[in-house]
């Protein structure tokens, strides 16, 4: 089928100001959006600069708008955005080139989330830690972020508010607040009760729609504010 | 402006340790050196992506360690399965190591955070895996370790969330380009050479001890179920420095990549209970694996459809068969392959619950590359000559622990262990090992080449060469491979590799330039080609996934080595041998 491809280009090296670019390609129903850049990359224009790598939705690399929804450019196929399809970077990180942002500020919240377990002790058996299976249930969910930025970057409380830990960094908090296996629960907690933290949330719901995993990323900022809620009362 | 690119003067940079790839095993190499050379010590992870892009992430079904949590299971099943599943060309030396240190190293991974499914009991669950047999061959057992059918993602973010707790330093987006060679050819590695993605500057990181964990080189071929980014880079520049390559003609092609788009559906979806069947409605496996049916190694299964294929009985007599998983039921294919069942959902609009699924066999996993000792020092003639301060873990190196063909889940295994006994061999060899010194001539000529690159606007794109590279390779050094076919394979890889002398670029600029590396990386697989076909087209028998329809049988009276390809001071490919380590298991024929 055709397709009229329309991408956001800015180069800060020779453009003076983002504008946008509009190629004609031809593509199968069943490709993915990822499929034509590659066809304008590869093919037409050397210069439109992108990440990505996985190409089918678990590395996380290539989050950008399509049509005005947060994506993963390879988990979209052509036939659910045909005939146009406008692909312009995520909203809320300063464009580097094109499609790529800069990612430091999303990481730098992903790490001061404490985004790892805290328990140096082992078992006296020197075996497994013991979790039930409904245990793990509790952080199954979060546990599947791949950190592709899509929730954060369409969040509205980002966008005016750039301190806001944001979406992701609280699904990362709350993959160990919820392991039954982790010793730093209260101070988890208090790293997500500060001003810009998961209280900043306005349940938007942005954030579920955007996320590719399909996690319950309210659900979860909701729980995390439970037990924050939970601890102050008793 | 028209960047001429990198500046004459390299950024230097001093650590204690290099780790070149963030995938399992360079992260898990680092946490091992933060942990033996003290909090202080300065270890740096470059890769050219963001650790948690690394293709570890994409690992499905499991990590195997026979923990018998689920059921009867010892280590020296898994030994000998490692064996017979590599057809004999694993080194039974190395393969004892793993299987070995399999249990404590999956026990040091879930108090690492590692989120494993439970058994009711609270212990680490198990599922079976193709090839994971019980007491030599009798039945499948549950080996496989799994978190749902996401383990490689949950043990990537695992050992990255660990080295962010134990401040590891990261080079994120730093294209490695060269080793750092001081004494030249024949000695040490003092450090890397590497393109900063953002700004087209060069920089040079220096340490005693360099670990390559650079991963596999599938996009060599047209369907495969690698990320992009899967362009041998560590490979091809050991063998650029004139270093051995092991076992280059070995690699697999897993069953069940989805149809025309080559990812991977899990071998899990068959451990759990799904099978194959070809146009005629038969579950064919039946016939070629009479006991392990569809959990047969990937080898015999990659070729039994594509006999069926070639015999007429694909689907409506096409390139695919399908794969059956109707009657797992919502729950399993919901909760235990939740990836997997929204993969075919997403990708093909069928939903495996009422659907039967298409698949063909999909290039997945490189036996060979960078031959190393079993604490991954790499051995620069692939026998016995260590390169002092240099090291490879991971698909890049070959130990060898998967001879002739992989077994499902020992790959996420052979990261983790070998990983781990990098850092310590690193950590340990480190204070015998002279000061780093820079390599200016390697400085010299990576910036000449680059600046070669930038400035090319005459010849063909990367993407045309790389697309022929690609198709050639995945018809002649495919699943079934001829004489013929590999001699003409190889002349036309050099053809491609003269006319990528000349490619031209259409971004000159500085900034995030992606049509530069995009041109690095198809130099890099077409090295990595060159030695494969080389190697491929040498080897007069059919061993594991090197399968010659001019030479079926396995010949252990001559084969029974690995292939050793080196880059001559002519440019020539020179291929040479060593035995196979035999320490327990006496070749057998091979039956599943």
């Amino acid at each position: 089928m055709d397709i009229e491809l329309r991408i956001r280009r800015y180069n800060p090296e020779a453009d003076q100001a983002p504008h946008w670019e509009t190629y004609a390609v031809t593509a199968d129903a069943t490709d993915r959006v990822l499929d034509l850049l590659h066809q304008v990359k590869w093919h037409t224009d050397g210069t439109l600069t992108f990440r990505r790598s996985c190409a089918h939705g678990v590395c996380g690399s290539d989050a950008v708008l399509i049509n005005g929804q947060n994506r993963l450019a390879c988990q979209v196929l052509v036939r659910d955005v045909a005939p146009t399809v406008s692909v312009e970077p995520v909203a809320g990180l300063p464009v580097i080139k094109d499609l790529l942002v800069d990612m430091e500020g999303f990481w730098a919240k992903y790490r001061a989330a404490m985004p790892y377990l805290v328990n140096d002790d082992v078992p006296a058996d020197g075996l497994e830690r013991r979790q039930s299976a409904a245990d793990r249930d509790l952080y199954e969910d979060t546990s599947r972020c791949i950190l592709c930025a899509a929730c954060t970057t369409a969040c509205p409380v980002f966008w005016t508010n750039p301190d806001y830990v944001g979406p992701a960094a609280i699904v990362n908090a709350h993959r160990f607040i919820f392991d039954s296996r982790d010793t730093a629960h209260e101070e988890r907690l208090e790293l997500m009760a500060d001003a810009d933290g998961v209280w900043r949330c306005r349940t938007v719901f942005n954030c579920v729609e955007a996320c590719p995993r399909g996690i319950n990323i309210t659900r979860a900022i909701l729980e995390v504010t439970r037990q924050i809620t939970n601890v102050e009362a008793t | 402006m028209v960047g001429r690119g990198p500046a004459a003067v390299p950024h230097i940079h001093q650590h204690d340790a290099v780790v070149v790839g963030a995938g399992g095993a360079g992260l898990y190499a680092a946490l091992e050196l933060k942990k033996d050379l003290g909090a202080e010590s300065r270890v740096a992870v470059i890769s050219k992506l963001y650790p948690t892009r690394s293709h570890t992430g994409a690992a499905q079904g499991g990590v195997c360690a026979a923990l018998g949590n689920t059921e009867e299971d010892h280590w020296q099943w898994h030994w000998f399965d490692t064996v017979k599943g590599g057809d004999y060309l694993v080194d039974q030396d190395a393969a004892e190591i793993m299987c070995r240190d399999a249990a404590p190293t999956i026990i040091d991974l879930e108090h690492l955070g590692m989120p494993f499914n439970r058994t009711p009991e609270g212990l680490i669950d198990q599922r079976r895996f193709g090839g994971h047999t019980r007491n030599q061959g009798e039945a499948p057992v549950r080996r496989a370790c799994y978190a749902a059918d996401r383990t490689g993602h949950a043990i990537l973010q695992t050992l990255y969330q660990q080295c962010i707790r134990r401040e590891v330093t990261f080079a994120d987006e730093f294209q490695v380009l060269d080793l750092v060679m001081p004494d030249g050819a024949d000695g040490r590695v003092s450090g890397v050479i590497a393109l900063e993605l953002a700004t087209s500057e060069l920089h040079v990181f220096l340490a005693p001890v360099v670990l390559f964990a650079t991963g596999g080189f599938g996009k060599i071929f047209q369907v495969t179920s690698n990320a992009h980014t899967l362009t041998g880079d560590g490979v091809a520049i050991a063998f650029r420095r004139g270093l051995a390559l092991e076992d280059m003609e070995m690699f697999q092609f897993h069953p069940t990549g989805m149809y025309k788009l080559g990812f991977l559906l899990s071998e899990a979806m068959r451990g759990e209970g799904g099978f194959l069947v070809n146009g005629q409605g038969e579950r064919f496996m039946e016939r070629y694996a009479p006991t392990m049916k569809d959990l047969a190694s990937r080898d015999v299964v990659s070729r039994s459809i594509y006999q069926e294929i070639a015999a007429g009985r694909g689907i409506g007599g096409g390139d695919f068969v399908h794969l059956d998983v109707r009657h797992l039921g919502a729950d399993v294919l919901e909760r235990k392959l939740p990836d997997m069942t929204g993969f075919i959902r997403t990708y093909f609009g069928l939903d495996p619950l009422h659907d039967l699924v298409p698949i063909q066999p999909t290039a997945h996993y490189a036996m060979g590359g960078i031959p190393t000792d079993v604490d991954a020092r790499v051995l620069g003639d692939g026998i016995a000559r260590r390169v002092p301060g240099f090291y490879a873990a991971g698909e890049c190196a070959c130990v060898s622990v998967h001879g002739a063909n992989r077994l499902g889940t020992n790959s996420l295994l052979d990261i983790l262990v070998f990983g781990r006994r990098a850092g310590k061999a690193m950590a340990g060899d480190a204070a015998d090992l002279p000061a780093p010194a820079r390599d200016l001539e390697a400085e010299a000529r990576i910036a000449g080449t680059l600046a070669d690159l930038l400035t090319s606007d005459r010849g063909e794109r990367a993407a045309v060469v790389r697309d022929e590279l690609q198709v050639e390779m995945f018809r002649r050094c495919g699943v079934y491979r001829t004489g013929p076919d590999l001699a003409a394979c190889r002349s036309e890889v050099a053809g491609l590799r003269e006319r990528a002398r000349t490619v031209r670029l259409d971004d000159h600029g500085s900034r995030y330039n992606t049509d530069l590396a995009d041109a690095i990386e198809l130099g890099f697989l077409l090295d990595c080609a060159e030695a494969a076909v080389t190697s491929a087209e040498a080897r007069t028998e059919s061993r594991g996934a090197h399968a010659r329809q001019d030479f079926p049988d396995r010949d252990d009276v001559n084969w029974m080595r690995h292939s050793l390809a080196r880059r001559s001071a002519s440019g020539k490919v020179d291929l040479t041998y060593k035995p196979v380590v035999v320490t327990e298991f006496q070749p057998k024929p091979r039956v599943y």
